[in-house]
């Protein structure tokens, strides 16, 4: 494969293959194409990317590093690493992509960001990146996000930042992007919206992979140095996809297979079929006429019946593999993860612990080299955990 | 040139002003009884709303609308079916999003409106560069493509938009979503500059909700699109001689 095969630039449209490309109102349209001149510039510019990265280890905390899983991978018989975005600031990596859109947000002279969240994961990176910058905020959540994420909408209020409820629709994450865009359109001109995921129109699935990569590129560098030139698995949790973008971008073009894992109830690529929503084509979960279908999921990061473009291109070529797993394998992944290891993962990422822990000795052959992205801690989720686990017992 | 497009040139040089209504088909059992009410009281045309799990342009009103159609099942057939038994003669607009097609299948969706009557389509969230599949199919059928215009388009996308329109060109008056309005808008502003490309019929519409609003609009454009303040009526529980009086009133400001 020549060096740049995969995950490299999608074409001037910001197709990826089939998918992808530009599927908004044409008041937006002005603002998606100011947002791609601007980030391509910035992206070329060393003292952007060098602010960038400043930012990000000075106060997010990065390089995270690649813990060597020993207890667990002793039980199962791999090698596992863990790659740890749950030590970055603000508990996941949504804050990786987020130093990169607000410094962006700065330097097109815009004072305001608008975001959407689910778990509320990207709405506190949000909040907190607009705080330490000076920027105006304001987060869009699905109501019953709001509920399950109580201690989210609070701590984003602390930092500053004005949440609004959403109540259409299906109340969660896909009706958090429909009003956030909706809101865009009305005061684009002095505000940003910040996706936080690799989803939505041309640049975003592209620009938020960008801003997600530099957990492939560190871990790569961090593998080698603990002896693994190239893992053989690279696994992370998908919801729209971007800590799993991230990761892949850093072995795209090695021979390491790469897996994401969704929740069973938001399967785009297990149970979708191409569609067009919130900006882009790409897999979605519809029904027959083509109405949207409401995910579900215990974890409310993975609760979106869609999936970035780009994963949808990776999935239809082949370079990237996606499986689906359910609620109840979550918990259990959790309790092993925070037993063997002393790691509370996020319900989102205890997805990509529990394809792991069934798929040793299947997909995952002993003795292979596994990278896990540990993409977020489970401090949010604690609560929700003990009521699961009083429910059971 | 469509056939959409010629009837409407032709109302435009006859000295008319056109008064295009929006309701959301499936809303109610008896939806078709506005439509007919709306021709009565003297629409030129007329758009059919149909309705999308996931209206990106569409404030509360319409929102609330298309979920209620949605729960009593309403889909591209259906509303299909119940148009078969529509006896007013006025040309009829779908409006939608671009999923709804894109699922169907472009090609059997254009073909499915065009043996529905229907002669246009807008599909708001499938700007110029995405739609040329789309664009062909309608063209197949003679179903005009309808594009939008905004306050931020830039003037070459205006020139590309208003060569690439069919039927008229829509100028979106404000920066909002459906249904929201505190002023007259910049729909006058966006026509002079749809104007200054291309001699299409530019109907305003986004935002326009009393008959002195129409009127302005009706100064300055082609015509006028009214819609989130005629759903909101049938929410309401309006009747269909109720929706007829409303239309006659923006018919009035504009005659």
């Amino acid at each position: 494969m020549t060096e740049n095969e995969f995950m490299s630039a999608p074409n001037e449209l910001g197709h990826f293959g089939s998918f992808g490309g530009r599927f908004v109102p044409e008041a937006l349209m002005p603002a998606c194409l100011e947002l791609e001149t601007a980030f391509v510039e910035a992206w070329a510019d060393p003292t952007f990317t060098a602010q960038y990265q400043r930012v990000l280890r000075e106060f997010a905390g990065r390089p995270t590093p690649v813990t060597p899983l020993r207890r667990l991978s002793a039980q199962l018989g791999i090698e596992l690493y863990a790659k740890r975005e749950d030590l970055a600031h603000t508990g996941s990596h949504k804050i990786n992509n987020v130093i990169g859109q607000t410094l962006l947000t700065k330097r097109m002279g815009k004072r305001r960001v608008i975001a959407e969240t689910g778990a509320g994961q990207h709405g506190v990176a949000t909040a907190t990146a607009c705080a330490q910058m000076g920027l105006e905020c304001t987060v869009y959540m699905g109501e019953i996000d709001t509920e399950r994420q109580a201690l989210n909408v609070f701590r984003m209020e602390l930092l500053g930042a004005t949440v609004v409820p959403v109540t259409s629709g299906s109340r969660t994450l896909k009706d958090a992007v429909n009003e956030a865009m909706r809101e865009w359109v009305t005061c684009v001109e002095d505000t940003h919206y910040c996706l936080g995921s690799v989803m939505g129109p041309h640049p975003f699935p592209w620009m938020v992979r960008e801003m997600q990569s530099i957990i492939g590129h560190e871990a790569a560098a961090q593998l080698n140095d603990l002896g693994v030139t190239t893992p053989d698995v690279v696994v992370a949790c998908v919801g729209g996809g971007s800590n799993a973008a991230g990761v892949f971008a850093g072995f795209a073009n090695t021979t390491a297979r790469l897996v994401g894992v969704e929740a069973a109830g938001g399967s785009a690529v297990g149970k979708g079929s191409p569609g067009v929503l919130h900006g882009m084509r790409s897999l979605l979960m519809q029904d027959e006429f083509g109405q949207i279908e409401e995910a579900y999921s215990i974890s409310a990061g993975l609760d979106y019946p869609g999936i970035g473009p780009e994963h949808a291109y990776l999935a239809d070529i082949g370079r990237a593999h996606y499986f689906a797993i359910s609620d109840e394998e979550v918990i259990g992944a959790l309790e092993v993860l925070s037993l063997t290891e002393g790691i509370i993962p996020a319900l989102e990422t205890a997805h990509a612990v529990a394809w792991i822990l069934k798929e040793v000795g299947r997909e995952i052959p002993l003795g292979s080299k596994v990278l896990l992205n540990l993409s977020g801690r489970g401090d949010k989720d604690v609560a929700q955990v003990r009521e699961m686990l009083r429910g059971q017992g | 040139m469509t056939s959409l497009e010629k009837y409407l040139r032709e109302l435009r040089s006859s000295g008319r002003k056109a008064l295009v209504p929006y309701f959301v088909a499936g809303v109610t059992p008896d939806w078709i009884t506005y439509i007919e009410a709306a021709a009565h009281a003297g629409a030129d045309a007329i758009e059919i709303g149909i309705p999308f799990s996931d209206p990106m342009m569409d404030g509360v009103v319409i929102q609330e609308a298309a979920l209620r159609a949605l729960d009593a099942g309403t889909n591209l057939d259906s509303i299909s079916a119940d148009l078969s038994a529509l006896t007013a003669s006025v040309p009829l607009i779908a409006m939608t999003y671009y999923n709804i097609f894109h699922h169907y299948g472009v090609e059997r969706a254009a073909g499915k409106l065009q043996s529905s009557g229907i002669t246009g389509a807008i599909v708001p969230d499938l700007p110029l560069e995405e739609g040329a599949e789309w664009f062909a199919a309608c063209a197949t059928h003679d179903v005009a493509s309808i594009l939008l215009v905004a306050p931020s388009t830039p003037n070459d996308r205006v020139a590309r938009i208003t060569s690439a329109t069919q039927g008229f060109c829509y100028a979106s008056a404000r920066m909002a979503v459906t249904g929201r309005s505190s002023d007259g808008g910049e729909g006058g502003r966006v026509v002079e500059r749809i104007r200054q490309t291309s001699d299409i019929p530019a109907y305003i519409g986004i935002g326009i909700t009393s008959p002195s609003q129409a009127h302005d609009a009706s100064m300055a454009g082609d015509g006028v699109i009214v819609g989130s303040v005629l759903v909101q009526a049938v929410l309401d529980g309006a009747s269909a001689s109720e929706i007829e009086l409303m239309v006659r009133q923006f018919r009035l400001a504009i005659d």
